[in-house]
């Protein structure tokens, strides 16, 4: 069964003469506990596919379905309830002034939901941060630990569906392994359904098992990462993808 | 690499903030001749504060000392203000991580780069203008009459870049320090202005130091690698060699690394030992 359902879903900005398409009749379905990549260049309209499903545009046109049911236009709780976003850069997205516990405790908050302590607590310590955390401001954390919270604070209403949107670009390669092993065990421990969107093919061979490839606002291709790792990519694009990942030498085939 | 252009011996550069006192970088040594040299360590590891120091680029409360740190003939540490200015930009020249916030928002990019120029050579604007444009069309812009008008926020993240190695090649310096020229950049634009950087300091028989947290961009791209953990040197290897890296720690960040082609059920993250810190 589809969690995610995505049916010829076109956006544009602007209007009239200045009128800009930045998705055209993209298609593509996640199936439940499925981790799926969504990759390509920037301006490609990775992050803007993200941002339909959050619900952070409502201007859109097509479908989309979340576990069956037709998304509206609108944010309500519900929907909140069960897709979070987790963002790019942990340094812009955790509020300065706001405490650990402070960051973690507004969803609740909001959903109206009990037992902060316990629940942020628990939390914590399923991102692999303890209690001390806890009356942290972000400044005072790693660019690890700041994405840690990030998640946390994603997962504290215990969402179906991650969208993450280049979780671990803002990192260094030590600290992305870490990212990346969380992320993995979480999917697997919580049956989460993700949809990734990453410009990294390594991530994206390592975390997800299938890959859409997206160019100037159109899904080029769909295919199974075991493909894609061995080089059956039919779309010339993709093709390029990988040969400027796996050299990423001078010379300039990929140029 | 008979030549040192740049001799750097034991340098440590400390920070002091309210009495207290931070080691950055502690007893770095390296030599730079004609060549691509790589530093490469995670944030926080000193190689953009090792890149800084040469051309003394940090706030008053850092304390820079060093046994040798020597540019062609001139001594680095005792250079007064005056003698810096006519190094930094002219002899040694700097790019940024990333073109949308080094570049002048309110300047064409045209002015920008003839500004770099006129500040070090005095002829009319017009020659400015007119050397502007062959270095456009060195760092393959297609169109330099057109792209010189443009403000920066009308060019995109790979053109911006290539604009900011025009104006750093411009005043025809001897090296250059390139600070993650590409972690701003898509893969597939990475290539394009990495191929320019290497084609123009192949070409003017530069000195490159290039500052990255890419392994395998700098196994690529570099001559030699240094690698560097809080703040020392703890590998100086041959790019090619980087596969036979013997301390623990480059090992681990390749291996962190995750690939296309050998893929692991987990990544194995790098377990850190004190004693890098004093060997």
């Amino acid at each position: 069964m589809a969690m995610i359902e995505i049916q010829s879903l076109n956006l544009s900005f602007g209007l009239d003469g200045s009128r800009v398409q930045v998705l055209k009749d993209v298609n593509f379905q996640v199936r439940e506990g499925e981790s799926f990549g969504l990759v390509g260049e920037s301006g490609s309209g990775k992050t803007t596919v993200l941002r339909c499903l959050a619900g952070q545009y409502s201007h859109w046109e097509g479908e989309l379905r979340i576990n069956g049911e037709r998304l509206g236009r609108t944010l309500d709780r519900d929907r909140c309830r069960r897709v979070q976003m987790v963002f790019q850069d942990p340094y812009g997205s955790l509020h300065p002034r706001h405490t650990v516990e402070t960051a973690l405790g507004e969803p609740l908050h909001i959903h109206g939901i009990g037992q902060h302590r316990e629940r942020i607590g628990a939390i914590l310590s399923k991102v692999g941060l303890n209690d001390s955390f806890r009356y942290r401001y972000p400044h005072q954390l790693s660019g690890g630990q700041r994405q840690r919270v990030a998640i946390a604070r994603a997962l504290i209403l215990e969402p179906r569906i991650l969208l993450l949107d280049e979780p671990t670009s803002a990192l260094d390669v030590s600290v992305q392994a870490e990212i990346l092993n969380l992320l993995a065990d979480l999917r697997q421990r919580e049956g989460l359904t993700y949809l990734m969107v990453t410009h990294d093919l390594g991530v994206v061979a390592h975390l997800c098992s299938r890959v859409a490839v997206m160019q100037h606002g159109k899904v080029l291709e769909t295919l199974d990462t075991n493909d894609l790792v061995r080089g059956e990519a039919s779309d010339p694009y993709t093709r390029m993808l990988i040969s400027c990942s796996q050299h990423k030498s001078r010379d300039r085939d990929c140029a | 690499m008979s030549e040192a252009k740049l001799q750097v011996d034991n340098l440590s550069i400390q920070f002091i903030n309210d009495g207290r006192t931070t080691d950055a970088v502690r007893n770095v040594s390296f030599s730079l001749g004609r060549e691509k040299l790589a530093i490469v360590g995670e944030s926080g590891s000193g190689k953009s504060t090792v890149g800084r120091s040469l051309l003394r680029l940090h706030p008053a409360s850092a304390r820079i000392s060093a046994d040798t740190l020597r540019f062609g003939d001139l001594n680095l540490l005792d250079a007064d203000e005056k003698t810096l200015r006519s190094i930094r930009g002219r002899r040694i020249s700097m790019i940024m991580q990333d073109p949308k916030y080094s570049l002048n928002p309110v300047m064409t990019v045209g002015a920008q780069i003839t500004e770099a120029y006129l500040a070090h050579h005095r002829v009319s604007q017009r020659e400015a203008r007119k050397q502007t444009l062959e270095m456009l069309e060195k760092v393959h812009i297609r169109d330099p009459e057109r792209v010189y008008s443009l403000y920066p926020h009308e060019v995109s993240g790979g053109m911006g870049q290539r604009i900011m190695i025009a104006m750093m090649l411009i005043p025809n310096p001897e090296i250059i320090i390139a600070d993650e020229p590409t972690s701003a950049l898509d893969v597939s634009v990475q290539q394009q202005v990495l191929s320019v950087l290497d084609e123009l300091v192949t070409q003017r028989n530069l000195g490159l130091i290039f500052i990255s947290h890419d392994l395998n961009l700098v196994r690529n791209f570099c001559d030699r690698v240094l690698v560097m953990y809080a703040g020392r040197v703890v590998e100086s290897i041959r790019a090619a060699d980087l596969d036979q890296a013997q301390h623990p720690y480059t090992r681990g960040l390749l291996a962190a690394l995750p690939s296309l082609t050998q893929r692991r059920e987990r990544l194995p993250v790098l377990q850190r030992d004190p004693s890098w810190l004093t060997d």
